[in-house]
């Protein structure tokens, strides 16, 4: 049952062949049975998932069931639910929960879906790995001594696994992307504005974006489709009707102009990875798809650019946590400024504190022109490349990940190696594109993730390519042999 | 009194950022309420609060205020303005941040001309006016070895307005600020309460010679909240300022707190030692875009201003400026005189010394507010109507006065029951004033004689026959005439 795609459970339950309660039992089994090992879940929400289960069977039976009544998933542990713990991965909300739900959440569960639990993450959704969890790493499911990227390496590796056919997640330099790529799944990062923030724990507020990850296009089409939409609660939400996104992913690819960035094929990518994707393309020549090479000028300065904006905003965002109001407060400290040094000194993890400091430093009077005003300016031409290219093409295709899922505590020590991991997809979140990666195969026996960008709400068109190429490969469809 | 005006060889220069609250039901960002006075933390909601994953919505009412107060200060409204995020550590300052306006403020240069006690004007600039939250408050008292936070205020919306540095004496800092206070209230964009902290100031104060156009090092004086405190804090930082000079010592920049109890200024401990805000552009907002169409349309609904007021009644009564400047210095005032002119038959100069006299002295003696009077425009316009025609004296409507403000009625029927009405029947007077007359022969005689001047006690012998109840217009006329006649 496990290995049944979205559309099948959604039958299975319309014809009263399954119950909700039967899907969400054998999702907790299979959760007990090998989560132990992976560490895909900070926190198990066994009855609520039950409870919203036997009420999606009465709606299943009433004839007023949506198209995800009654499925499961799981939320990465940084979108609030009411009463249960919001960790983001840290010591510092280890004891949070929050008192209300985020946006998402609300909307997934009004659509008649069951929460399974929180997935893991990197702390505060900084890093690439999800080793820098205050509740340890999670392991990739294809070989459980490497990591499953990250941040959002806990939902990854749930669905790569089928603890539950759907998660949410998000991406502010490649936290979807990444760990969809290295985990073999397919996973999509909304255009910025698209998925409500509202209730999503802020890392980097510019640059932060909810997204989905599913097996397939399609079931991420699903989860997109209820997710999406404007939020008044949201100011950076984008008024625009919502799409059924499952409705074009049959539309043919003929003609469609995919444009190669001649910078995301350099030096640091592995052979085996470039070999994946340039096959990738073959087959969407092959569907009629027209090939153009083309550049990215600035691509290059993607990574610096990234690693100013987002610690800056990261600084900003963090000074919530200062042990006054919730969160993790140190015990004994002599006075206000000792209660907030210990308290951040004792609830942050040393990526945390990098950003933090990293972030302070480069809004401080004197060097702010110099860093932060001049990656705004960067930040622009960016973004004015990409808009130059989809003059000429649909979508952008490259590899999501120079390489394949590293092993645990390989780059942890290294913290430019481990930014480098996102060399490829932070320019995507500096211009608020929509972006996703799809699984196209194995370079030395772990999954290879093939990286679709597309124009501003372009993900419909994005979620159709994706879905037009899983019609003859089956990558997605491969579960973790280790696993089974 | 050390009034600047004795410093010879000094000028003080003196700029005020003056905070006003804007008046809207619900917070800046936050849909709590604003209401003063509530229990700690009941007006404060999950945005307030700071809880993880919260994000702010400017509330466009506060956009709407700050244009309005743009326009009624010949200011520039920027098209595009932009929120930031000023960062520090404080309890009550839930985020670590405060949103405010940094490089791109909703409104810049404007200015004002403000009369001083003189009646001399004078120009102040208005660098610009900034849309800001408010932090929360620090209870230090209400627990033992403990602070408590009340995040009531939190996210309570602010106009934070900077003037140029313009003013030369601490009574022209006031007469500024009183000019803004009179201004935001006519506007309706902020009720002035200062007791409640709806209205307060910082001043920035320093001293340089005579002649000299180099700024002084100021002193920042923090959170004055009365025009007396402004007044007081500003005269004795000047003092400070000026003996500090003279000593041979320097003024350092710094922030400083005005002790009322000691009447003294003296230094504030900082918050943090360098102040470093880290401003930058708030990723959660949005720029403020506002068109020239939506400035127009607000222009529309601004008020008739203070001064455009008072011009207006000098030339429509031909009153002077000081009694103009006492009628438009509240709006509530100036409506209400204007209210009662067009009610009663009484000349507009009876209805202002009287709005400016008896009325006001009752307000004041009881604490009331005009908006509140228990004498509201048409009862006082029968009272002043009756006045000019005559039934009622001046000292009998003051006690007519007393009884409308305890709420006896009407002013005729208080007039009939108490039997306040004049004699006006030139018969019924005639007899009296005959007799009078006839009783006083001697002063009679020396009226004829030209000591013109007893005609005063031959009426105030009627008045007396006849209990006050005369007019004595037209008795002193009747009187008048039976002398200078064959009478």
């Amino acid at each position: 049952m496990h290995d049944k795609s979205v559309i099948e459970l959604q039958r299975a339950l319309r014809a009263r062949s399954i119950s909700s309660v039967e899907i969400v039992e054998a999702c907790l089994a299979r959760i007990e049975a090998l989560d132990r090992r992976l560490n895909c879940l900070i926190t198990v929400t066994g009855q609520r998932a039950l409870e919203q289960a036997r009420a999606a069977d009465i709606r299943l039976a009433a004839g007023n069931a949506g198209p995800l009544t009654g499925i499961p998933l799981l939320h990465k542990d940084l979108f609030c639910t009411r009463g249960v713990r919001t960790s983001c991965g840290s010591r510092m909300l280890d004891n949070f929960l929050a008192p209300y739900d985020a946006t998402v959440v609300e909307r997934l569960e009004a659509a008649g879906m069951c929460m399974l639990g929180k997935t893991n993450m990197d702390e505060f959704a900084m890093g690439s790995s999800t080793e820098s969890s205050y509740y340890g790493p999670t392991r990739n499911p294809w070989d459980t001594d490497r990591v499953p990227g990250g941040s959002s390496g806990g939902s990854a590796a749930a669905v790569a696994a089928r603890l539950s056919p759907l998660a949410t997640c998000t991406d502010t330099g490649g936290s979807i992307r990444q760990p969809a790529a290295m985990c073999g799944i397919t996973g999509i990062k909304p255009t910025y504005g698209r998925v409500s923030r509202f209730g999503l724990v802020a890392f980097a507020s510019s640059l932060d974006q909810g997204g989905v990850m599913g097996r397939s296009a399609e079931d991420a089409a699903l989860l997109l489709s209820a997710m999406a939409g404007f939020d008044p609660r949201d100011s950076t939400s984008i008024d625009r009707p919502p799409e059924d996104y499952t409705a074009t992913l049959g539309d043919s690819l003929s003609g469609l102009r995919i444009g190669v960035p001649k910078e995301y094929f350099n030096a640091g990518l592995d052979a085996g990875v470039g070999d994946r994707v340039s096959e990738a393309l073959d087959e969407f020549q092959r569907r009629g798809a027209i090939i153009r090479d083309l550049s990215l000028p600035h691509a290059a300065l993607s990574i610096p650019v990234y690693y100013v904006v987002a610690p800056a905003e990261c600084s900003s965002n963090l000074s919530r946590y200062d042990g006054v109001r919730f969160g993790h407060r140190a015990e004994g400290a002599a006075d206000l400024i000792a209660m907030y040094k210990r308290s951040r000194s004792e609830g942050f993890g040393a990526e945390v504190k990098r950003r933090i400091m990293v972030g302070t430093y480069v809004l401080s009077a004197g060097y702010y022109d110099a860093y932060y005003l001049k990656a705004q300016q960067l930040r622009r031409r960016i973004s004015e490349d990409f808009q130059q290219a989809f003059q000429e093409v649909d979508v952008l295709m490259g590899p999501t990940t120079p390489g394949v899922a590293f092993k645990l505590g390989e780059k942890s020590g290294d913290p430019i190696t481990m930014y480098l991991c996102d060399v490829y997809t932070t320019g995507v979140n500096l211009a608020g594109l929509p972006a996703a990666s799809i699984p196209v195969g194995f370079a030395d026996g772990l999954p290879v993730g093939l990286h679709l960008i597309g124009n501003y709400f372009q993900e419909a068109r994005l979620l159709n390519v994706a879905h037009q190429y899983q019609q003859s490969h089956d990558w997605h469809l491969q579960t973790p042999r280790s696993i089974v | 009194m050390s009034g600047s005006g004795e410093h010879l060889q000094w000028q003080p220069v003196i700029g005020l950022e003056i905070h006003a609250q804007l008046s809207t039901k619900s917070k800046i960002f936050s849909g709590a309420a604003t209401a003063y006075g509530g229990e700690p933390n009941t007006q404060a909601c999950a945005v307030d609060l700071g809880l993880p994953g919260v994000l702010p919505v400017l509330n466009g009412e506060v956009v709407r205020m700050a244009i309005m107060f743009g326009l009624a200060v010949d200011a520039t409204i920027a098209n595009r303005s932009i929120f930031a995020r000023k960062n520090y550590f404080y309890p009550d300052l839930p985020k670590g941040y405060q949103i405010s306006q940094f490089e791109l403020p909703i409104v810049h240069g404007g200015h004002l001309l403000v009369a001083d006690q003189g009646g001399e004007t004078f120009r102040v600039g208005i660098t610009r006016a900034h849309l800001e939250e408010d932090a929360g408050k620090s209870l230090h008292e209400a627990f033992q070895g403990m602070t408590g936070i009340d995040l009531n205020r939190a996210g309570i919306p602010l106009l934070e307005i900077v003037s140029e540095p313009d003013m030369r004496s601490a009574a022209q800092a006031v007469a500024y600020m009183r000019k803004i206070h009179s201004l935001v209230r006519y506007l309706g964009i902020c009720d002035g309460n200062m007791q409640e902290g709806s209205f307060r100031c910082d001043a920035n104060v320093s001293v340089r010679p005579r002649g000299s156009e180099t700024l002084g090092t100021r002193a920042e004086l923090k959170n004055l909240n009365s025009f007396r405190f402004v007044e007081r804090a500003i005269e004795i930082e000047i003092e400070r300022q000026i003996e500090l000079i003279e000593g041979g010592g320097d003024v350092v920049q710094e922030t400083r707190l005005y002790d009322e109890n000691r009447d003294e200024t003296r230094p504030m401990r900082s918050k943090e030692e360098a102040e470093d805000y880290r401003y930058f552009p708030d990723p959660d907002l949005l720029p403020v875009l506002i068109t020239e169409d939506a400035i127009a349309a607000i222009r529309t609904t601004l008020p008739e201003l203070p001064d455009a007021r008072q011009q207006r009644l000098m030339a429509q009564f031909s009153f002077g400026a000081e009694l103009t400047g006492q009628l438009t210095a509240s709006r509530a005032v100036a409506d209400y005189f204007e209210s009662v002119v067009s009610q009663s038959k009484a000349d507009a100069k009876l209805v202002a010394n009287w709005i400016t006299g008896e009325l006001s002295a009752h307000l004041n003696r009881y604490q009331v507010a005009i908006e509140t009077c228990p004498v509201p425009a048409p009862v006082l316009a029968g009272l002043l109507d009756r006045i000019a025609d005559g039934t009622v004296s001046g000292s009998g409507a003051k006690e007519v006065l007393v009884a409308l403000w305890e709420g006896e009625g009407d002013a005729d029927s208080i007039i009939e029951a108490r039997g306040l009405e004049q004699l006006s029947d030139s018969g019924a007077m005639g007899k009296i004033a005959d007799q009078v007359l006839a009783d006083n022969p001697s002063q009679v005689e020396q009226y004829r004689s030209g000591k013109t001047k007893v005609l005063g006690f031959l009426v105030g012998q009627v008045m007396k026959a006849t209990a006050g109840k005369a007019n004595p217009k037209e008795l002193s006329a009747l009187i008048k005439s039976k002398l200078d006649g064959d009478g």
